[in-house]
């Protein structure tokens, strides 16, 4: 008897719109998610661009999507190490992380805050920090804490210990799940700055890139949403934002992000939002705003204070609190300097999968994005597949859904 | 309707001072007749905790259960129950314990004595929650026996991609296509942009192999030369009517595609009256027969075309309001049946739309040029290839033989049985002369909508989509998360009626829309809502022996699911009915309810609500009526973040504003509450509201709230409707302290007391 049921991997909105869309047809699935909490990218952001309405709202419908299907399993701590079988009848090995806290959304901020060590939160992109014991965001799905306990000293584990929502002894586990198909949703990663040399490498001071600027205008981030410097807190009244940092460039991604065009001119509308005083350049090479998404790009050029200008940025340093851009002006051909309070890197998107080592059968493209499997019953959607926006990445993911379907109906 | 609850209160979830003991003889004392089993426990969301609710349930004592713990946005895994039982929650965590201060700001701590307020407001809530399970049943869905033919409209690429993608997925298919072959726009292509990984190539579109496909598919019935002159009924049920003849159909994929902008908008840029200025198509034809012209020019920028195009409009529209003006005098005959007329939506902005596809088309066709040996010259002012196109683009620029100017078009004149492009060059600064053999135009990717009904719905709010000038004409959705999302269920939009696409991403989109559209059909055989409430078994019931025909819920509803009679009954469709309630909320005669949600429920509510006699013997009360799909998160996000509100008021979630009805407001009025809040989703042009109109209706209902309001002889300043996002769980405790800061002011309701 052949397997009706679809795995999917990855829990960002890619894989939990290809999870919902099928289970909602009446197919059981699994999403398996590597994070303690599902949401991936877009829990990170403020707003959406062009309606700069709060993503949350999104997640909210598919969290509550997945609590109401009992079709819908989620892994989280999860990842996939092995598929075996054919298309109809796989078996995939998924190995589990320890969450070290029991079912059910107990309230255990008291037993956090108590704790002595501050780790840098990945969620927050190194601007904030977390406890050992912790929550992602307000939102966090699964609502349920997770613990961290190497970063326990040894009376905390012991008063921890003693908390009836705690497992301690929990371990690493192996699971097998057989599934008739597969959509991988692995999203992508923010380009690493680092490799960035001529923009600083990620060592200039003020200056972001444009994921830590989401976390920074976040009504849940470390700033409570303030924009400010983060050196030392001051309000910037002059911004620049720095486009293609990484991507069209063969060095680095060697094709163009998507978003990040869209997300600047989403940034830039912040920024006018919250500080009326501020000034916003946008170095670029072009201003990419497919469809109707001009309307967007002609409101927020519309105002005065926001000055896009094409032209290469050649370097970028610190000068005294402030970052010193050396612009190489294209309509102009000059060169010339400019000093900003602050520097948001336009950092592009690298398919999460790439520079991971693969379970066999899985094959992405130079750059890391997943390029074939459709003959086996293994889909790729959203930005595992192609650099995507959010609405593309939810159209993309219900085709591939449609597809995972197609594989399990009548073998 | 339940007759034995069991109340199960969380020692967890009461905070400092609450103690479940004396809640549950609180229980006791009140509900005797309705509470069957009262217990704590001191962690519900547990195994344990589950275990203690299911021992009742199988021992036959429970037949309805009101747990007392967590918000009900969590742990509802844990409190699933085998029996058929009625669940409903009561939020003490979020709302008491966590969002509980003292009327002077101060947070309790353990020790403290049991304020007044706190005592009130704990069993005002259990109140709430008991009460409204008593006027909760099992929604008791009708099921239909739908057909599950899919009826795709339009035989182009997308619409051949979609009809395959459903016969493949096991479903029956009707292809209506216009034109009297399949193959649409695409049959006159020479090639596509890339379709596939690696993204770099031009490619055969294999058209007509896709053609042949499905005319072999012996699941898709194909109607050529034909339109949907009529869609009657509702999903599941519908009876589509092509070429006179009516088909049984369950829901639609309308891939019907585009019209290319008129080629008035492209006069500026001397199209029709200089020679050799051709349009891609056009262009894109010659090249499918063999090219003569040697140097071409592709032109990607459309400025001054939109800039003389919007001049135009300006002018229109300036002129049209003048007339709308002059014939609001003239006299209007009574009773006058409101016609439908379409208004046409095309716009020069479709050019500036349509930038992604016109700049890939000008890679594509500049490298036709140039492979035949001639010289390609693309002029752009942004070269809109997003995402992996940017290989395509990579790959155009190292062809020989393609030139990229990024440059400005100021015209175009004859010369010498040439052509010569006047062009600024940005990059460097000057003006240029290009002499050329033929010029080639963008064009602009005009939705069938624009233009047309198109669906031809026989529904009462009218045969088009509503308001589809918002997305410019595009059958689009307004949602980002859900693409699909159309405002007529069971018609799910794919490819460039959409949006702008290519053909790559069509042929996902039409997966993606087959997919919604098999998912309605199989929702709605087991009774259940689609998006937003996907699963939701209630829909709305109608007592029609009060029914006054007034049509408020007719033409309020947000979705068209209500037709009415030729008297004005309104004549429900369940399988369009998304359950957002807002008819229930529009009905002045209460007629309208779900099994689990109706206006006498949340009016019982709001009736039990103690109301001290005086405002300064225990404070003033207001209630606010919540939205419970971003309102109500973003306070319970509040609660943990730590920020509380006025202990004065008390929330009741509402599945949409638009849902409440004004008696409910009125209820509260005369109990001497001294205020409402309406909390709900952002609206206008970008508006958040899950069921589109919801939060507008209800803001716009506020003006039939003051009147009834003034006849009652109460201030209509109570009543206030505020705006809230799921994130603002910052300002939602502050929204609501100022509005009750803003009662304090009001005084005491004039009724209260009473």
């Amino acid at each position: 008897m052949a397997n009706t049921s679809i795995l999917v991997v990855g829990g960002g909105f890619s894989g939990l719109t290809a999870a919902l869309e099928a289970a909602e047809v009446g197919h059981e699935v699994f999403i398996v998610e590597k994070n303690p909490f599902l949401g991936g990218r877009v829990a990170q952001l403020n707003k959406y661009f062009p309606k700069l309405c709060p993503p949350s709202c999104g997640l909210e419908i598919q969290f509550q999507r997945v609590k109401n299907n009992p079709m819908v399993k989620v892994l989280t701590m999860a990842e996939v190490t092995e598929i075996s079988g054919t298309p109809g009848n796989y078996e995939v090995k998924v190995a589990l992380k320890p969450r070290c806290v029991k079912p059910g959304a107990a309230d255990l901020s008291a037993d956090a805050a108590a704790l002595s060590k501050d780790v840098p939160s990945e969620f927050e992109l190194g601007m904030g920090s977390r406890k050992a014991l912790y929550l992602d965001m307000p939102f966090a799905f699964p609502h349920r804490y997770v613990l961290d306990k190497e970063n326990l000293t040894e009376a905390e584990t012991k008063t921890l210990a003693r908390n009836g929502a705690i497992d301690l002894s929990e371990t690493e586990k192996t699971l097998t799940l057989n599934v008739g198909s597969i959509v991988y949703a692995t999203g992508w990663k923010p380009y690493d700055v680092t490799k960035l040399t001529n923009l600083g490498a990620g060592m200039v001071p003020n200056v972001v890139s444009n994921m830590q600027f989401e976390r920074l205008t976040s009504p849940g981030g470390p700033t409570s949403g303030k924009i400010v410097r983060p050196t030392d807190g001051a309000t910037p009244k002059r911004i620049a934002f720095v486009q293609c940092a990484g991507s069209r460039d063969e060095n680095h991604l060697n094709f163009c992000s998507y978003i990040c065009c869209m997300a600047s001119l989403k940034q830039a509308a912040y920024i006018r939002e919250q500080l009326p005083d501020a000034s916003v350049t946008i170095y670029y090479i072009d201003l990419r705003t497919p469809g109707r998404y001009d309307n967007f790009k002609k409101r927020i050029m519309a105002d005065e204070k926001v000055r896009a200008v094409k032209g290469k940025v050649a370097k970028i340093e610190a000068a005294g609190p402030g970052v010193k851009v050396t612009v190489e002006d294209a309509v102009t051909g000059l060169k010339g300097e400019d000093l900003f309070d602050l520097v948001v890197l336009a950092t592009g998107m690298q398919p999460s999968l790439a520079g991971q080592k693969l379970p066999r059968g899985l094959e992405v493209d130079e750059d890391g994005f997943l390029v074939g499997g459709e003959d086996k019953g293994i889909f790729a959607a959203g930005c595992a597949k192609l650099p995507l926006d959010v609405m593309k990445s939810a159209q993309s993911a219900t085709g591939a859904a449609l597809k995972a379907i197609q594989t399990v109906k009548g073998r | 309707m339940p007759e034995k609850i069991g109340v199960y209160i969380d020692e967890s979830c009461l905070g400092p001072v609450l103690q479940a003991g004396a809640l549950a003889e609180f229980v006791k004392g009140r509900f005797g007749k309705e509470v069957s089993v009262v217990r704590s426990h001191p962690r519900l969301n547990t195994p344990d905790g589950q275990k203690l609710i299911q021992a009742d349930i199988d021992a036959g004592d429970v037949d309805a259960v009101c747990i007392c713990s967590t918000s009900p946005r969590y742990d509802s895994d844990i409190f699933t129950f085998t029996g058929n039982v009625l669940v409903d929650r009561v939020n003490f965590r979020e709302f008491i314990a966590k969002g509980y201060k003292n009327p002077d700001g101060s947070v309790l701590k353990t020790g403290d004595a049991l304020p007044e307020e706190l005592k009130l407001m704990a069993e005002d809530y259990l109140k709430m929650g008991i009460l409204k399970l008593t006027k909760m049943d099992h929604p008791a869905p009708e099921i239909p026996d739908g057909t599950k033919t899919i009826l795709v409209l339009g035989g182009g690429w997308t619409g051949l991609n979609a009809a395959l993608s459903a016969a493949t997925a096991g479903f029956d298919v009707v292809l209506v296509e216009k034109d009297a072959q399949l193959g649409g726009k695409a049959l006159n292509l020479y090639k596509s942009f890339p379709l596939s990984a690696p993204w770099t190539d031009t490619e055969d579109t294999g058209i007509e192999k896709l053609v042949q496909a499905v005319q072999a598919n012996a699941k898709i019935t194909v109607k050529l030369g034909k339109t949907l002159e009529k869609l009657d009924g509702a999903p599941g049920m519908y009876i589509a009517t092509i070429g006179g003849e009516d088909v049984a159909v369950g829901s639609v994929v309308l891939a019907t595609g585009w019209d290319p902008i008129s080629t008035k908008y492209l006069e500026p840029l001397g199209y029709g009256k200089i020679k050799n200025v051709v349009t891609s198509a056009e262009f894109e034809k010659l090249a499918k027969q063999g090219l003569g012209a040697k140097r071409v020019a592709f032109i990607a920028d459309v400025a001054v075309c939109v800039e003389a195009g919007l001049k135009e409009e300006a002018a229109k529209a300036e002129a049209e309001l003048a007339a709308a003006e002059a014939a609001k005098d003239a006299p209007k005959e009574e009773g006058e049946e409101k016609v439908f007329v379409f208004k046409d939506l095309e716009s020069c902005k479709h050019l500036c739309y349509s930038s992604e596809l016109n700049s890939l088309a000008a890679l594509k066709q500049a490298g036709y040029v140039a492979d035949a040996g001639g010289m390609g010259l693309i002029f752009y002012d942004h070269m809109m290839v997003p995402g992996i196109n940017e290989r395509y683009y990579k790959a155009a620029q190292d062809k020989p033989g393609v030139m990229l100017t990024k440059g400005t078009i100021s015209g175009i004149r004859e010369e010498g049985g040439g052509l010569v492009l006047l062009a600024q060059d940005t990059l460097l600064g000057e003006s240029i002369e290009v002499a050329v053999d033929m010029v080639v135009l963008p064009t602009g990717i005009v939705p069938t909508t624009a233009h047309g009904p198109v669906m031809n719905f026989t529904y009462r709010q009218g045969p088009a989509f509503p308001e589809l000038e918002l997305f410019n004409g595009f059958a689009d959705s307004n949602y980002i998360c859900f693409p699909y999302e159309t405002r007529r269920t069971g018609v799910y939009a794919a490819g460039c009626v959409r949006q702008p696409m290519t053909m790559a991403t069509a042929r996902d989109d039409a997966q993606g829309a087959v997919l919604k559209a098999i998912q309605c059909i199989s929702s709605l055989n087991r009774g259940m809502a689609v998006h937003p409430r996907s699963g939701d078994k209630s829909y709305p019931k109608f007592n029609f022996v009060r029914c006054t025909q007034c049509k408020r819920c007719t033409e309020e509803c947000p979705f068209g699911a209500l037709d009415d009679d030729p008297k004005g009954t309104p004549m429900p469709n369940p399988t369009r009915c998304r359950r957002c309630g807002t008819c229930m909320g529009a009905c002045p005669e209460r007629v309208i309810s779900f099994d689990n949600y109706n206006v006498d429920m949340i009016g019982t509510m709001v009736k039990c609500i103690e109301v001290p006699p005086k405002i300064d013997q225990g404070g003033p009360r207001a209630i606010i009526l919540a939205c419970e799909n971003d309102a109500y998160p973003a306070l319970d996000m509040a609660a943990m973040r730590g920020t509380r509100w006025s202990p004065y008021v008390r929330i009741i979630p509402v599945r949409c504003l638009g849902s409440v009805n004004t008696i409910w407001i009125a209820d509260a009025m005369s109990k001497g509450t001294d205020g409402v809040l309406l909390l709900g989703c952002k609206y206008g042009e970008d508006y958040q509201c899950h069921f589109v109109k919801g939060s507008e209706l209800c803001n716009r209902r506020m003006v039939n709230v003051a009147d009834s309001l003034k006849r009652l002889g109460v201030e209509p300043e109570r009543v206030v409707q505020q705006q809230v996002a799921i994130d603002d769980y910052a300002e939602a405790p502050r929204i609501i302290d100022e509005f009750m800061d803003y009662i304090l002011k009001l005084g005491p309701n004039p009724f209260k007391g009473y």
